[in-house]
C-alpha cells in the first residue's frame, strides 16, 4: 500500500469502529429511565457514555485524516444506513433487559480483547485511543460478567430469558471475526487487529461463563452479516432517523 | 438521672434548632419533624428521578455527539442525586421501597415542572437553564436546613447542579445567537418553562400549608416567595444577555424594592398540574410504574443468585 492507500484504509477503518461504538451507545442511552431500578439506569447511562466518547475519538480521527469539512458530527449525523459500517449485533433492538445484558457481555468480552490488541497498533493515535478504551472496557466487561451469572443463576424466568436473549443473538456474533480485504492489508501493514484470531479465546471465555451462569452455549448453526458493507437490519434506519432528525431538519448550524 | 418528658425533649430540640446545631438519625426529634422531612426529601429524590424522563426524551435526539455526551452525564447526575436523597431519607426510619410505593400511589409527589413536556431540542436549554437554575436557588437555601443528612446532601448537589445550569443556559446562548429558527425555539422554550420554573417554589407564604412548621424547625431557611423573587431577579438578567424576553408583560424593575415585579402566576395550573392534571402526569407516574414492574423479574433474580451463593458458601464453610 502508499502511503495514501494507508491513509485512506485506516480512515474507513476508523469510521467502522466509531460506527460501533455509536450504535451500541445509542442503544444503551435507549435505557434511560428504563433501566429495572435506579442503580441501573446510572449503569446503563454510564456504559453508554463510554461508548459514545469512543465513537467522538474514532470518528474524531477519521475526519481529521479527511480533512475538508469533515467533523465527527458530519460522520455521524450525514450519513445514511448503507454508508454505516458497525456491525449488526451493536444495532439491535435492546429487547429485554436479559437480550441487552447477553449483548453486552458478549461484545465485552470481544472488545476488551480487541481494544487491547489494538493497543499495540502501529498506528499512535489508534493505538491511543485503544488504551483509553481498555480501562472502561474491563469495567463494562465485570459488571456484565456479573449479570450474566446473577441472571443465568438466578430464578428460573431469568435463567429461562437469558437462554433465549443467547439464541437470538448468536447468530450475529460470527460477524466479529471476519476479516475483510481493508483490514487484511491494514493488519498486515500492523495498524488493524487480526479479529479472526480473537475467536478461540473469545469462545473460551464465553463457555466458561455460560457454564458458571448454569447456560447452554447455543447450538443452532446460523450466521447473518453485512454491517461491514453496509448492509444492515431493518432496524438500522429507524436508529437513525431518531439519531440525526435535528441535524437533519436544521442542516449546518451550531448547536 | 430521669428521662425527660415529651414536651422536654420537645424545648430541648428546639433550643438545638435555634442554636444551629445539626440534627442527626440517631438523635431525638419530634414525629412531625421527621413525617415533614420524610415528605420533602421524598418528594426531592422522586423529582430527580421523574426528572429523568423529559430530559431522558431527548438523549437519541441530541444535535452533536458533545451535547448528547453531556445530556447524558447530566440524567445520570439527576440519578445519582436521586440515590442521594433516598439514602438521606432512609436515616429517617423508611425503606426506598416504601418510597417508591408512595410515589406510584400518587401519596408522593415530585416537582410539578416535570409534567410539563419537553418538545424541541431548546428545551434541553430552558431546563438546564430555568429548572436547575431554580432547584439551585433552593437548593443553596437548603445547605443550611437543620437535618444533618439532607443538608450534606445538598451542597453534594449543588456542585454538580450549578455544572448543569451553566450548560443549560450555553444551549440556549448558542441558539439565540444562531439561525433565526433556533433563536425562535429558544424563545418559544423560554415562553413554556418560564411559568412553570417560577411554580417550582410553590405556593405564596399565606397559602403554603407546611411553611411556617418548617421555618421554625430550620428545615426551610427562606420563604418561597423570597426565593422565588432571588430567581426571578437574576433569571431577568441573564435572559437579557443573551436577547430572550420573559413572557410577563408585568416585569419590571422596581428601584425601590430593588428587585423585579413580576406578573401573577397562574394558581390554578399550578394546583392542576399538582394534584394529577398536568400534560404528563399520568405518561411520567405510568412510565416509572412500567419500568418497575418490568424490572420485577431482574430484581427476583438478584435476590434468588445471592441466596444461592449464600447457600454454597455456607455449605462449602461446613
Amino acid at each position: 500500500m502508499t502511503a495514501s492507500d494507508t491513509q485512506q484504509a485506516t480512515r474507513q477503518y476508523a469510521v467502522r469502529l466509531g460506527d460501533d461504538a455509536l450504535i451500541l451507545g445509542h442503544r444503551l442511552s435507549e435505557w434511560c429511565s428504563n433501566g429495572p431500578f435506579l442503580e441501573e439506569d446510572l449503569a446503563l447511562t454510564n456504559v453508554a457514555l463510554d461508548f459514545i466518547g469512543r465513537a467522538r475519538m474514532f470518528y474524531g480521527y477519521a475526519a481529521e485524516l479527511t480533512g475538508g469539512d469533515c467533523t465527527e458530527d458530519t460522520l455521524a449525523y450525514q450519513r445514511d444506513c448503507r454508508e454505516f459500517r458497525n456491525l449488526l449485533l451493536h444495532e439491535l433492538p435492546i429487547g429485554d433487559f436479559a437480550f441487552t445484558m447477553a449483548r453486552q457481555y458478549l461484545l465485552d468480552e470481544y472488545t476488551l480483547a480487541f481494544m487491547q490488541q489494538l493497543q499495540q497498533s502501529a498506528d499512535a493515535t489508534l493505538a491511543a485511543i485503544a488504551a483509553k478504551s481498555v480501562k472502561e472496557s474491563r469495567y463494562h466487561l465485570r459488571r456484565s460478567h456479573d449479570w450474566m451469572l446473577r441472571l443465568g443463576d438466578g430464578t428460573p424466568e431469568s435463567h429461562e430469558r437469558m437462554q433465549k436473549a443467547l439464541e437470538q443473538l448468536w447468530g450475529y456474533t460470527h460477524e466479529l471475526f471476519d476479516m475483510d480485504a481493508l483490514e487484511q492489508e491494514l493488519a498486515e501493514a500492523g495498524i488493524a487487529v487480526d479479529c479472526a484470531a480473537l475467536q478461540p479465546a473469545w469462545e473460551r471465555s464465553v463457555r466458561a461463563t455460560l457454564a458458571e451462569a448454569t447456560l447452554a452455549l447455543p447450538t443452532a448453526e446460523w450466521a447473518v452479516r453485512g454491517g461491514r458493507n453496509g448492509i444492515h437490519t431493518e432496524s438500522l434506519g429507524h436508529l437513525l432517523s431518531e439519531l440525526q432528525f435535528v441535524q437533519r431538519a436544521y442542516p449546518g448550524l451550531s448547536w | 438521672m430521669s428521662q425527660p418528658d415529651a414536651a422536654q425533649q420537645e424545648t430541648l430540640f428546639q433550643t438545638r434548632i435555634d442554636a444551629e446545631e445539626k440534627i442527626e438519625p440517631k438523635d431525638w426529634m419530634p414525629e412531625k419533624y421527621r413525617q415533614n422531612l420524610i415528605r420533602q426529601i421524598s418528594q426531592h429524590a422522586h423529582s430527580e428521578v421523574i426528572g429523568m424522563q423529559p430530559e431522558g426524551n431527548w438523549i437519541t435526539r441530541a444535535p452533536t455527539l458533545h451535547r448528547k455526551c453531556v445530556l447524558l452525564a447530566k440524567v445520570q447526575d439527576e440519578g445519582g442525586h436521586g440515590l442521594y436523597l433516598y439514602s438521606a431519607a432512609e436515616t429517617l426510619g423508611i425503606t426506598r421501597e416504601e418510597l417508591i410505593e408512595g410515589l406510584h400511589s400518587g401519596k408522593a409527589k415530585y416537582a410539578s415542572i416535570f409534567n410539563y413536556p419537553s418538545l424541541t431540542w431548546a428545551d434541553m436549554g430552558a431546563i438546564g437553564w430555568l429548572v436547575d437554575g431554580a432547584a439551585i436557588v433552593n437548593q443553596v437555601s437548603l445547605q443550611r436546613t437543620s437535618y444533618g443528612p439532607y443538608s450534606r446532601g445538598m451542597v453534594r448537589i449543588c456542585k454538580e447542579e450549578s455544572f448543569h445550569q451553566r450548560q443549560g443556559y450555553h444551549i440556549m446562548m448558542t441558539l439565540a445567537r444562531g439561525s433565526a429558527e433556533q433563536k425562535a425555539m429558544a424563545q418559544d422554550a423560554l415562553d413554556r418553562f418560564w411559568w412553570p420554573s417560577l411554580m417550582m417554589f410553590g405556593p405564596h407564604d399565606a397559602e403554603s400549608a407546611h411553611s411556617a412548621q418548617s421555618m421554625k424547625w430550620k428545615i426551610k431557611r427562606q420563604s418561597n416567595d423570597e426565593l422565588r423573587q432571588k430567581f426571578v431577579d437574576q433569571s431577568v438578567k441573564q435572559a437579557e444577555v443573551i436577547g430572550l424576553t420573559i413572557p410577563d408583560p408585568d416585569l419590571k424593575w422596581n428601584e425601590e424594592r430593588g428587585h423585579y415585579d413580576f406578573g401573577e402566576i397562574d394558581w390554578e395550573e399550578f394546583t392542576r398540574v399538582i394534584n394529577g392534571d398536568g400534560m404528563c402526569n399520568r405518561q411520567r407516574l405510568a412510565h416509572h410504574i412500567r419500568a418497575h414492574e418490568e424490572g420485577q423479574w431482574v430484581r427476583d433474580a438478584i435476590t434468588a443468585h445471592e441466596a444461592k451463593q449464600r447457600e454454597r458458601a455456607a455449605s462449602a464453610a461446613a
